[in-house]
């Protein structure tokens, strides 16, 4: 039987490359996903036959430009299910819609000793920015520890708030364990504390629905190019009630309502927070990616996932040499470290195998501490890959443990 | 032998190596017979900065029977292929005088070895990292010997 997924594939130019020799096994795809041939071809048409600035000039390509970027905030809108469409900020990346938070929504309401919850599964981009306000304005953080599988209590977070608490900043997946936290309840204890939440959705919105009128956060941050898009542009959605109060962090052309020698007048959100020439072709691609994997449905993807991660998980565990952290709750990546040999050795006689993995702290040095190791390697899956290549992946581990021997 | 015919005969060695897989064996062996820093010779002082994976190197000087000055140099990391690689570069900097250190051009050796072929950017920035701090030990060292 072919798997459903099996004809997507062929969307897929680079599964054309050859690695050292041998058919590409990407298992790459959390730290950024490949394209599909229709986000590449939306966006050569886009530079090719309908762009220019968008918002300024009165002529017809700027218009055409303009509808298309803005069709790519309403596609977002309706992706997250978000109540407004100026809820949509399109920001360079993850990274930054995480520091727009800090910068325009925390630093001003944050005062020394105010508190800041954050979790060990953290990426680094949800924690740096908290700790650039804990340098400059004293602001508290708090850590919520995890297992060694990376699950949080509930008991343990409620502990964690006092009156000082203003916000909650939390992964909805881990990039290193692939679990997420229970984030409905959590953010439900979080506003009866009076607290905002903020959550780092970069890994799992290719992997699960983001609802943000079900979950109700107040922040949602993501990137384009974990989700089949383009590198280069990331989304911030906010809660209009916040965002209408919170000053730009960022200043430039098309933000302002006016600009005098004496005064300046911001536009509302969410060209308040879009200073200069947004990525006008990449919102354009974004766009085309949503709907990429809309049209296949997410949930038939994390099916697929799912599967290949169990086969990963099966496979692997036969090999002795090799540990594998967290547990079957965990989805779409596998983090694995080796008895002998280090994680960059196994990753580099992997690539030498055609089997591209990652392998380092994954910008999760405090989760890295917690769980007393250094780096681990990480195989992550995504819609294109297939059983076969969890069978190349499990080979190409096999021989790199015999090479370390 | 000195540190240059020894070096000289790795490369001979790798000449003969024709695919990756006898290279990296190469390499990790020696990685293998390298010996270990005690671990608290692993301080953030001993710490080389730009590596994927953990390095540490350490110096030690000493009197030639020459009567100059010279620099031994130890280090580790948690890495295999990486223990390997600091293996070769101890081999060829370890027991030269500071301005010996500082005057060898060592990417002209590497590139006789191939070696960057076979290692990724992010480890040939690494390695030119441990290069870097091993001429900045040797820097201090020559800077001491010029006040003293």
């Amino acid at each position: 039987m072919t798997p459903p997924l099996e004809k997507y594939r062929a969307d897929f130019p680079f599964l054309a490359r050859e690695i050292h020799g041998q058919p590409i096994v990407y298992l790459d795809s959390a730290a950024s996903a490949q394209a599909p041939k229709q986000v590449l071809h939306a966006m050569t048409a886009m530079r090719e036959s309908h762009y220019a600035n968008v918002h300024r000039g009165i002529h017809a390509l700027s218009d055409e430009a303009t509808r298309a970027y803005e069709k790519a905030r309403a596609v977002v809108q309706s992706f997250l299910n978000a109540e407004h469409e100026e809820e949509i900020v399109f920001t360079s990346g993850g990274t930054e819609a995480l520091n727009l938070v800090a910068r325009s929504f925390a630093a001003p309401i944050m005062a020394e000793g105010d508190e800041i919850i954050l979790s060990l599964l953290e990426h680094h981009s949800n924690i740096v920015p908290w700790h650039m306000l804990r340098k400059e304005k004293g602001v508290v953080l708090k850590w919520l520890e995890c297992d060694p599988a990376g699950h949080v209590s509930l008991k343990d977070y409620e502990k964690l708030f006092s009156k000082r608490t203003k916000l909650v900043a939390m992964t909805a997946m881990s990039n290193v364990l692939g679990v997420s936290p229970p984030l409905k309840e959590m953010i439900k204890i979080a506003h009866q504390k009076d607290a905002a939440v903020v959550l780092d959705g970069c890994q799992s919105a290719v992997h699960q629905k983001s609802d943000m009128r079900d979950m109700d956060c107040d922040f949602f941050a993501f990137s384009a190019h974990k989700l089949y898009g383009p590198n280069g542009i990331g989304v911030l959605y906010g809660k209009k009630a916040h965002l209408e109060k919170m000053p730009p962090f960022k200043g430039g052309g098309a933000m302002i309502a006016s600009v005098t020698r004496d005064a300046i007048n911001y536009a509302p959100p969410p060209q308040r927070f879009e200073a200069g020439t947004p990525p006008i072709t990449e919102a354009v691609g974004l766009a085309k990616a949503v709907e990429y994997v809309s049209e296949i449905g997410l949930d038939k993807i994390a099916q697929h996932e799912k599967e290949l991660l169990h086969h990963a998980r099966e496979e692997i565990a036969k090999i002795n040499a090799i540990r594998i952290l967290g547990d079957e709750k965990s989805a779409a990546l596998l983090s694995f470290v080796g008895e002998t040999a280090h994680p960059h050795d196994l990753a580099t006689i992997a690539d030498r195998k055609g089997v591209a993995l990652r392998a380092g702290h994954h910008c999760a040095q405090p989760l890295m501490e917690h769980l007393g190791i250094g780096a681990t390697a990480r195989a992550s899956f995504a819609l294109y890959n297939r059983h076969q290549e969890v069978e190349a992946l499990a080979k190409a581990l096999r021989y790199a443990v015999e090479f370390f021997a | 032998m000195t540190p240059n015919a020894k070096i000289q005969n790795i490369i001979s060695d790798f000449a003969y190596l024709q695919d990756w897989e006898d290279r990296y064996r190469t390499i990790i062996d020696l990685g293998k017979k390298l010996a270990p820093l005690a671990e608290d010779e692993k301080n953030p002082n001993s710490k080389v900065q730009g590596c994927v994976s953990q390095v540490w190197l350490v110096s030690e000087s000493a009197i030639a029977k020459s009567g100059e000055k010279i620099l031994a140099f130890r280090g580790d990391s948690d890495a295999l292929i990486v223990r390997g690689l600091i293996a070769l570069l101890l081999t060829l900097y370890s027991n030269q005088t500071p301005k010996a250190i500082l005057n060898m051009d060592a990417s002209a050796i590497f590139a006789d070895l191939q070696l960057e072929e076979h290692l990724s950017p992010s480890r040939a920035n690494g390695f030119r990292a441990m290069i870097k701090k091993i001429q900045s030990l040797a820097r201090d060292e020559d800077r001491l010997e010029a006040r003293a």
